[in-house]
């Protein structure tokens, strides 16, 4: 009996603690699967307890989301009759793990058309809804359950009839400040015995980081000073590159950092990735290289280098492409760092976000920082509608349309 | 008017340490109706002091900057019932219990509009009652209330503009003075 015992409590504490896995997880969260008291923070925890470590990861960002079914709407005295309908004071409601029979894109366990739960009576206030199925509601450029930024109906009224590509269409240029004295190979201050290709020290020697005042031992010895250690950790990096780091840590690529689990093995990844990768794993040198920190290669052979699905492989010869090709300044290229890595303006500085997942699902997110930066509104909502032409990675016209926009502009004429 | 705001602040403090007791009734304590009462003072010259000194003058007067509904977006001010339904929701963080709403029988937004028995008889009461509140105890999902209603009415300018141009709006014919609808305080009586 404490044989059994010991044994069951040796597995929880190995990878053997797979076989406690009720089922398999989604695609969200797949990867730190086995870092089970992630959302299982207390042992026998209730749906309380399991909120809170949804909120922990997933908060701040429903926070700028402006959620439109945040869960003060469900709390209020006045309308807990819904929770009887939806309960979406609590995540599990709509996004139970380890049911994949169940699990539709982002998670969801509910049916589709869910939403008419509350909102049955919408043709009664919205003429133009009448017929639409319910299981039509979160159809790309309609509504979506939390985040519609991009998507409300003045938002919408303020961009109708746009072209297709805007009159000045751009991406953000980067701000960055060079060292009041740039670095030189000169500078170089690896330790006494110390090995290095020649090739990678010119590397260096060019890079943003000698240029910045980055020298060997900022990133290879410990902040305080120390042994000069060869493979740098992460959390050095983010000594420096704290939001980098921050973001990171949300995404697909740095999650098991976050959890505290090995690096991200790129043969475990469900999406598609090419063979010869498979052994790679995801820090950030993974995409910025170890010394020469380029870019422009982080923005799209870092991706092309692992990623091998068939919107990765039409993007060689997309129209994105051609103009990334076709401008090495960076102001009119779309790269894949472009669109899944975008480019922020904050507080007069131009930041990098590092967590691709930020705004990939869904797609509406990636609207106003990303599409409408060179495109109409119209034109981006049936591009990312047309999930075939995602697929070829853009190339020719979208062939859906959505058609929110008419909507908004006939309610306006009324 | 020091005078009467300085009761008004007794009333809270005292209203709040009775509170503490668990005192639910008058004796010797603070009555939840006086507690309502105190909190609706504090709420309602809030929203005033805002509406008046800040978006009447800036927008209306000053001609500087407007308040509109999307604010953030458009880099503008909020709007006052948005104010109010800001702090309304911080408090609702708060998950104490007690919570407050502005609600009316001609919302803008429709899920703004009376649900509950009480609030629809509170909101036509003192839409027909000028000066006067309304009281009354409700159990909603197993836990009893004590809900106040109290008449909110046009203060600004701003506030009749805003809700007669709205395209969601089912009254255009708001004037300043008018009764728009009710602030609805719920306070928990434990039970």
């Amino acid at each position: 009996m404490l044989a059994a015992a010991a044994g069951f409590a040796y597995t929880l504490e190995t990878p053997l603690r797979r076989i406690h896995l009720p089922g398999p997880t989604s695609n969200g969260h797949y990867q730190i699967e086995l870092a089970c008291g992630e959302c299982h923070t207390e042992a026998f925890g209730d749906r309380e307890s399991m909120q809170a470590a949804c909120v922990r990861c997933h908060g701040a960002e429903l926070a700028e989301s402006h959620d439109s079914h945040p869960e003060l709407k469900f709390t209020d005295p006045r309308n807990l009759e819904r929770t009887a309908v939806l309960d979406a004071r609590y995540c599990v409601t709509c996004h139970r793990e380890h049911q994949p029979e169940l699990t539709a894109k982002m998670g969801v366990t509910l049916p589709t058309d869910f939403c008419e739960g509350c909102h049955a009576s919408i043709a009664d206030e919205r003429p133009s809804h009448v017929g639409l199925g319910f299981d039509t509601c979160a159809d790309t450029g309609c509504h979506k359950f939390h985040d519609n930024r991009a998507l409300y109906e003045d938002f919408l009224g303020k961009h109708l009839n746009e072209p297709d590509v805007l009159p000045e269409p751009r991406v953000l240029a980067r701000t960055t400040k060079p060292a009041a004295r740039p670095l030189t190979l000169a500078d170089a201050d690896a330790r006494e015995g110390v090995e290095l290709a020649r090739a990678e020290r010119e590397a260096w020697a060019k890079s943003a980081h000698a240029r910045g005042g980055a020298n060997c031992s900022s990133c290879h010895e410990p902040a305080g000073g120390g042994a000069f250690e060869v493979k740098v950790p992460d959390e050095r990096c983010g000594g420096c590159h704290e939001r980098e780091l921050a973001d990171f840590e949300k995404s697909r690529h740095g999650m098991r950092h976050a959890a505290e689990l090995s690096p991200m093995r790129v043969g475990d990844a469900r999406t598609p990735m090419a063979a010869e990768a498979a052994e790679r794993t995801v820090g950030c040198t993974s995409c910025h290289g170890a010394h020469a920190f380029d870019t422009r290669f982080a923005a799209v052979e870092a991706c092309t280098g692992c990623h091998d699905d068939r919107h990765t492989r039409s993007y060689e010869g997309s129209a994105h492409a051609r103009l990334f090709r076709d401008d090495p300044s960076g102001a009119h290229g779309v790269s894949c760092a472009t669109c899944h890595l975008p480019r922020v303006l904050e507080a007069e500085r131009t930041r990098v976000v590092h967590n691709q997942n930020h705004n990939l699902r869904p797609n509406e997110k990636m609207v106003r920082d990303v599409c409408t930066s060179c495109h109409g509104l119209g034109f981006t909502l049936d591009a990312l509608a047309d999930e075939a032409s995602i697929l070829e990675n853009f190339d020719g016209r979208p062939k859906a349309h959505v058609k929110s926009l008419e909507m908004v502009e006939a309610r306006a004429e009324r | 008017m020091r005078r009467s705001r300085s009761h008004v602040l007794k009333g809270i403090v005292a209203a709040l340490s009775m509170a503490a007791c668990g005192k639910s009734d008058g004796a010797g304590g603070v009555t939840p109706q006086k507690m309502a009462d105190a909190l609706h003072a504090v709420m309602s010259a809030d929203r005033t002091v805002y509406t008046r000194q800040v978006v009447n003058r800036l927008q209306n007067d000053e001609k500087i900057i407007e308040a509109t509904e999307h604010w953030k977006d458009e880099k503008t001010l909020p709007l006052p019932a948005q104010m109010f339904r800001m702090g309304a929701e911080m408090v609702a963080e708060k998950k104490s219990g007690f919570t407050y709403a502005l609600l009316s029988m001609w919302p803008v937004n429709k899920q703004n509009a009376p649900k509950t028995e009480v609030e629809k008889k509170g909101l036509a009461f003192v839409n027909e009652n000028p000066g006067q509140s309304y009281y009354e105890e409700e159990t909603l999902g197993g836990n009893r209330y004590f809900t106040a209603v109290y008449a909110d009415t046009a203060v600004a300018p701003a506030c009749v503009t805003c809700h007669n141009e709205h395209k969601d709006s089912p009254r255009r014919d708001f004037e300043i003075g008018d009764v728009m609808g009710g602030v609805v305080i719920r306070i928990p009586l434990g039970g």
